[in-house]
């Protein structure tokens, strides 16, 4: 995303910032920035109709610019198309104020984002990250086992699953193996050219300036190594020779199960860390590993949950030395204002009043998708706190400890 | 045999040849319509008089005309035009008869005359020739633009090219002398269907019933009648002579039959008409060769590729003479009056077919008829053995596959060949030890890498019991797999290397997760076989150890003590296996054999009155016959050939089609019992692995979340999960933490905890990813990140 203008007050937040998105991923970008209320101001093309005198009507379709109150927005994940619908809320000689309009906000096209209530330290971070074109680590991952796989991009603030496999290849039986060993090179050559349609290889006279993704392959037991010796023969069967050149930077990982969420355990494994940039994945991922191990020890020094860690923050415990606010951008974008406000004030108290650390994790990464489970907000403590959701226990059940005898379940 | 679809096959078959036969014959035929050379017309010379010594008498009867003809036609042979001769005038040899009767009728010849005599006879061979005759004319008139040309007999048709150049024939002329293929079939030479036979024979057939039954209705019909028999006859032996082609002895039929038809000549005039066929015939036949001819070799040899005839290979049929519009017959000739031979022969077939069709039908439609069984009665009755399906549980390479290896081995349900083949293939690879597991492990990926990836079936069978073994993989990577064997067995044998420090590295590792997966899964017995006591020498001591720590540790996981047998045993050389231990260091162990605790083991009791409930294992084609099979355990009900299915979640209905268990075929089959049933009516899409198979009257609900009780292995957070139910594997997290509960009582001891600690019990919530079919009082195992973190118990739908 580039910045073209940029007005925007330090004290008060009010102000507004012209935008232009270059890639799908800052249409994510701008669907974190545009609330309720915000006004935006873009390119449209919208139908008008005019009724002459003699009382005829003719329609036709006019490109004008519009600016719209935002009533609601709605991002598409696999196409990183957003649509902002709102109220028309300056008027022109053809749209009259109030009326509805839905603009499709569209790459390389400038739009221009007012707030409502000003650009707060959230927003403000959110557009610098978005405005940070250095760092962009992405790469393919295939998660696969024997009948399913799943191909998605990863990049700095998304994962996107492109496409789920899934079919059914026979188990081993006795007497004969013929049935699964076909049935997996059945399922690997759809994979391969489903991946292969997913991944756009260039051609051989652009593989030099476009670069070269890497490819994970990540699946329990020898299903991926097995997958990347099929790849290996199939591009020397095909001299397919982009595919080829890919096969260097393919990297092969463990994974426990062959579902998309056992990306979390492979991007924090030391041994793929290593050899990935550092993406903003990997240390959201770390950290929440970080938060899940302090939560086993159970010592109090990891809550979670909106009222605890409230709690916790209220009590000082989420400071310096060590403290950490995790929490999903879901978060931020609250429809309801009071809501988001309420966010950005925990935030803003952690980072400037504590001097703790905040980390917004991306609601598309799978480290994002366990807070969620979590309640969208955590934090690992200074100190250990017990009993932070004691009040709501007031009924709280002790069953005595029962007799030796056949358990429950 | 009813014209089915192979017969159907076996007929295209005969016509392609036949076209190539028709080429040849054209080539041949057509180089001689060209005009004959020097040295031709001496050999013709000479011919003439030979064949005229041939015939001796008779041949004051032939025309020089008709000697030279058959001459041409057997490429002066003296000998083949004389016999042929002297069959056209009549005078034919009884011992020619022989063959035709000899012909061996094949099935479609003898069911289509017996389809032919039953058909009513109203048909005269008659309107025959003369309805397909005049269809032809109709066709032709058609297309009848230009005005007909007289057209050149054989002789002519140099007079008629003589100012066109060679190559460059005028198109006006080409036209002219369209050829029609298929009309030339019958030609003297030329080949004919077989089909085209069996019809002639077929009409022959009824003809001759007919002319039986009624004496020949009228003169005309009479005459022609002989006339025809007497083509048959005299065309026999041309054929025989051809060079034994008695496959299609009366395919010359179709001349004669024109020839009589447009004439419908007096009896007299057939003879003549018979006896000059080259004379009268060329105007509609003779002159294709010669047209054939200009696109041949000859005219592409001369002209090369740029010959009119090389560019436009098929004449257009635009220009279209019809040739016997000259005659006047043909103005008298009532063109629709009789019915079309196609008419007539679906009068005459079609019920006949249309019947054998739905006959067919009903044949190839693999309606499963349902016997009705009550099952539960038929099962009771049926004094079955006692059924036990047993998994082998342990920590990977403890032993599991080499110990069932061994057990079937010596049960001798493995011959001693195969395993000697075994033997020999993994001392190639330096794996010998590997022999006895490679009974189970038959994969590639697992030979070669020594470890079981999925589970293995197999099957034995004692006085007693039938057995299944479900050998499970121990790698930690397969559990998934491990968990769907485990759910199908009734209870689990867990192996144990005895070793130094294998024992130890187990219990740390899958030893402890699969005890609790098979506990979890609810199984109460467990055997416990304590392998490779060879490598310590049988010491009591160790076994004694062993048996003490895993005692404590299966009484934690709620296993009662009396549930448990332990046996020491060596998997690899069969020791406690089947056979009792002879060596001396082992005397302390007077106690049973592998084999002989399998047999003792209780069995739980089987659901058969309760719905149908069944989860797939696994979804296979299994031959031509059954394309698509399912295997998987039946834990509650029955099933039997016939039945009904509903596969959930697709939520499909499916027939079965057969069923098997322990690969022999059987009528039904009951909870308990791991069977293969061969389905129809779905598609293969429908089934996954992990799919609920039930009764359709009593579906399982399909459930999005729901309540469970919860045992941890692990700490439970709220966090994504896989949910297993037996052999189903799917995503989902647990949402919430509702309640921990006391342990044996079931109450609560505290509202929404913040995390579940191992051996703690909770009530959660689950979410799936996806709607599946879970009920009440299923159990489910959760694991994440590789690691069982707890076994549940299905409470509600959330």
């Amino acid at each position: 995303m580039r910045l073209l203008k940029s007005q925007i007050e330090q004290k008060t937040g009010a102000g507004w910032a012209t935008l232009l998105p270059e890639e799908p991923e800052d249409m994510w970008h701008a669907y974190n920035l545009i609330q309720e209320n915000d006004r935006i101001r873009a390119k449209a093309v919208r139908r008008v109709s005019k009724t002459s005198d003699a009382g005829s009507t003719s329609s036709q379709r006019i490109t004008l610019d519009l600016t719209i109150a935002v009533t609601s927005t709605d991002f598409d994940i696999g196409s990183g198309q957003l649509h902002v619908s709102g109220r028309v809320a300056v008027e022109n000689e053809h749209v009259k104020l109030g009326q509805h309009h839905t603009l499709d906000l569209e790459l390389n096209r400038k739009f221009t984002l007012e707030k409502a209530d000003g650009w707060d330290s959230v927003a403000l971070e959110m557009l610098k990250e978005a405005c940070d074109n250095d760092k962009r680590a992405e790469l393919w991952a295939v998660v696969l086992g024997e009948g399913t796989a799943n191909i998605c991009m990863i990049t700095e603030h998304q994962t996107i699953l492109r496409q789920r496999i899934e079919m059914s290849v026979p188990r081993k039986r006795k007497g004969g193996v013929d049935g699964h060993s076909k049935g997996m090179d059945r399922f690997f050559s759809t994979t391969l050219s489903t991946l292969l349609r997913q991944i756009d290889l260039p051609n051989t006279s652009t593989t030099q300036q476009g670069k070269m993704l890497p490819l994970l392959l990540a699946s329990p037991g020898f299903v991926a190594s097995a997958f990347l010796a099929f790849i290996r023969a199939e591009a020397t069967r095909t001299t397919n020779k982009p595919l080829l050149a890919l096969i260097p930077s393919i990297i092969i990982a463990h994974s426990s199960s062959a579902h998309i969420h056992s990306l979390n355990e492979i991007l924090s494994s030391p041994a793929i860390t290593t050899k990935l940039s550092d993406t903003k994945y990997a240390r959201e991922t770390a950290l929440m590993d970080k938060f899940l191990t302090l939560m086993r020890q159970d010592d109090g020094r990891a809550w979670y949950g909106p009222r605890e860690v409230e709690r916790a923050v209220d009590k000082g415990a989420v400071g310096r030395g060590g403290g950490v606010l995790l929490i999903n951008n879901a978060l931020f974008r609250a429809q309801n204002i009071a809501e988001r406000r309420r966010w950005v004030k925990l935030v803003d108290r952690v980072r400037e009043a504590e001097g703790g650390e905040v980390r917004v994790l991306s609601s598309l990464h799978e480290s994002g998708k366990r807070l969620e489970g979590l309640g969208s907000i955590a934090a690992i403590l200074t100190y250990p706190l017990e009993d932070l959701d004691e009040e709501q226990e007031g009924d709280d059940v002790h069953g005595g400890e029962g007799e030796n005898g056949e358990m429950i379940i | 045999m009813p014209p089915g679809g192979f017969s159907r096959t076996r007929n295209v078959d005969y016509d392609d040849d036949d076209a190539y036969d028709d080429e040849d014959d054209y080539s041949e035929e057509g180089e001689g319509g060209d005009g004959m050379t020097e040295h031709d017309k001496e050999q013709m010379r000479v011919g003439t008089t030979r064949v005229r010594q041939g015939l001796g008498e008779l041949s004051e009867f032939t025309s020089d005309a008709q000697i030279q003809e058959a001459l041409w036609h057997y490429y002066y042979d003296v000998d083949k035009s004389v016999v042929y001769l002297k069959n056209k005038l009549g005078t034919t040899e009884p011992k020619q008869e022989a063959p035709k009767k000899e012909k061996a009728t094949s099935r479609f010849d003898q069911a289509a005359s017996v389809a032919d005599q039953k058909a009513p006879t109203t048909t005269g061979k008659q309107t025959h020739p003369q309805s397909s005759w005049l269809e032809e004319s109709a066709y032709r008139v058609a297309y009848l633009s230009p005005p007909p040309i007289s057209m050149p007999t054989n002789e002519a048709i140099g007079d008629f090219f003589w100012d066109v150049p060679w190559g460059n024939v005028p198109l006006h002329r080409l036209g002219v002398i369209t050829l029609d293929t298929p009309r030339y079939r019958g030609g003297l030479l030329g080949g004919s269907s077989k089909l085209a036979a069996l019809a002639a024979k077929r009409r022959k057939d009824r003809e001759e019933a007919e002319a039986a039954a009624t004496k020949a209705n009228s003169e005309a019909n009479a005459a022609v009648a002989m006339l025809d028999k007497l083509t048959v006859k005299s065309k026999e032996p041309t054929s025989n002579l051809r060079g034994g082609d008695t496959e299609r002895p009366s395919r010359a039929r179709y001349p004669g039959r024109r020839r009589s038809r447009s004439r419908s000549p007096p009896p007299e005039a057939i003879d003549e008409a018979i006896l000059k066929p080259a004379v009268q015939q060329p105007a509609i036949v003779c002159e294709l060769p010669a047209q054939r001819a200009k696109a041949s070799m000859f005219a592409s040899t001369l002209c090369g590729g740029s010959s009119t005839a090389a560019r436009r290979p098929f004449p257009t049929l635009e220009v279209f003479p019809a040739p016997y519009t000259i005659y006047k017959e043909y103005d008298s000739a009532k063109a629709f009056a009789s019915p079309s031979p196609d008419d007539i022969k679906k009068r005459v077939q079609g019920e006949k077919l249309a019947q054998s069709v739905e006959k067919l039908a009903v044949a190839d439609e693999p309606k499963v008829k349902s016997k009705n069984l009550n099952v539960v009665q038929e099962f009771e009755k049926s004094g079955l053995k006692r059924m036990a399906n047993f998994v082998v549980v342990g920590h990977v390479d403890h032993g599991k596959s080499t110990l069932m290896g061994r057990l079937l081995y010596d049960l001798k349900v493995i011959d001693q060949r195969s395993i000697d083949k075994l033997r020999k293939e993994a001392e190639n690879i330096g794996k010998s030890s590997f022999a006895l597991a490679w009974v189970m492990d038959e994969t590639s990926e697992e030979r070669s890498r020594g470890v079981t990836v999925d589970i293995a079936t197999n099957y034995f069978e004692t006085d007693k019991t039938r057995f299944t073994i479900l050998d499970a993989p121990g790698h930690k990577d397969f559990i998934p797999n491990m968990i769907s064997g485990a759910s199908q067995a009734d209870f689990p044998v867990l192996v144990i290397d005895a070793s130094t420090n294998s024992f130890e590295s187990g219990l740390k590792g899958q030893t402890k997760e699969h005890i609790l997966i098979a506990r979890s899964m609810g199984m109460q017995h467990i055997i416990v076989a304590v392998n490779k006591m060879d490598t310590v020498s049988w010491s009591k001591a160790r076994f004694d150890d062993i048996t003490k720590r895993m005692t404590a540790f299966l009484t934690e996981a709620s296993f009662l003590e009396k549930r448990i047998t332990f046996i020491p045993l060596a998997g690899l050389t069969g020791e406690n296996v089947v056979k009792k231990i002879e060596s001396s260091a082992a005397h302390w162990y007077t106690g049973e054999t592998l084999l002989e605790a399998l047999e003792r083991v209780e069995l739980p009791k089987r659901n058969l009155q309760k719905a149908l409930r069944l989860s797939v294992a696994d979804v296979f084609r299994g031959d031509m016959r059954s394309p698509l099979s399912i295997s998987g355990r039946i834990d509650s009900g029955t099933v039997q050939v016939g039945d009904t299915i509903l596969a959930l979640p697709a939520n499909e209905t499916a027939t079965i089609k057969a069923i098997e268990v322990q690969d022999a075929p059987v009528d039904w089959a009951v909870a308990g019992q791991i069977p293969t049933l061969h389905l129809t009516d779905i598609d293969p899409i429908h089934l996954r692995q992990g799919d609920m198979v039930c009764a359709p009257n009593a579906p399982v609900k399909l459930v999005k979340a729901f309540t469970s009780k919860l045992l941890a292995f692990e700490h439970v957070l709220p966090m994504p999960v896989e949910v297993f139910r037996s052999t189903l594997n799917s995503p989902g997290g647990i949402r919430t933490l509702s309640a921990r509960l006391n342990k044996f009582t079931g109450e609560i001891v505290k509202k929404k905890p913040r995390i579940v600690k191992p051996g703690e019990v909770a009530r959660v919530v689950v979410q799936l990813e996806r709607e599946l079919p879970i009920e009440e009082g299923m159990r489910v195992v959760l694991r994440e990140r590789g690691r069982t973190v707890g076994a549940g118990l299905m409470e509600n739908v959330a």
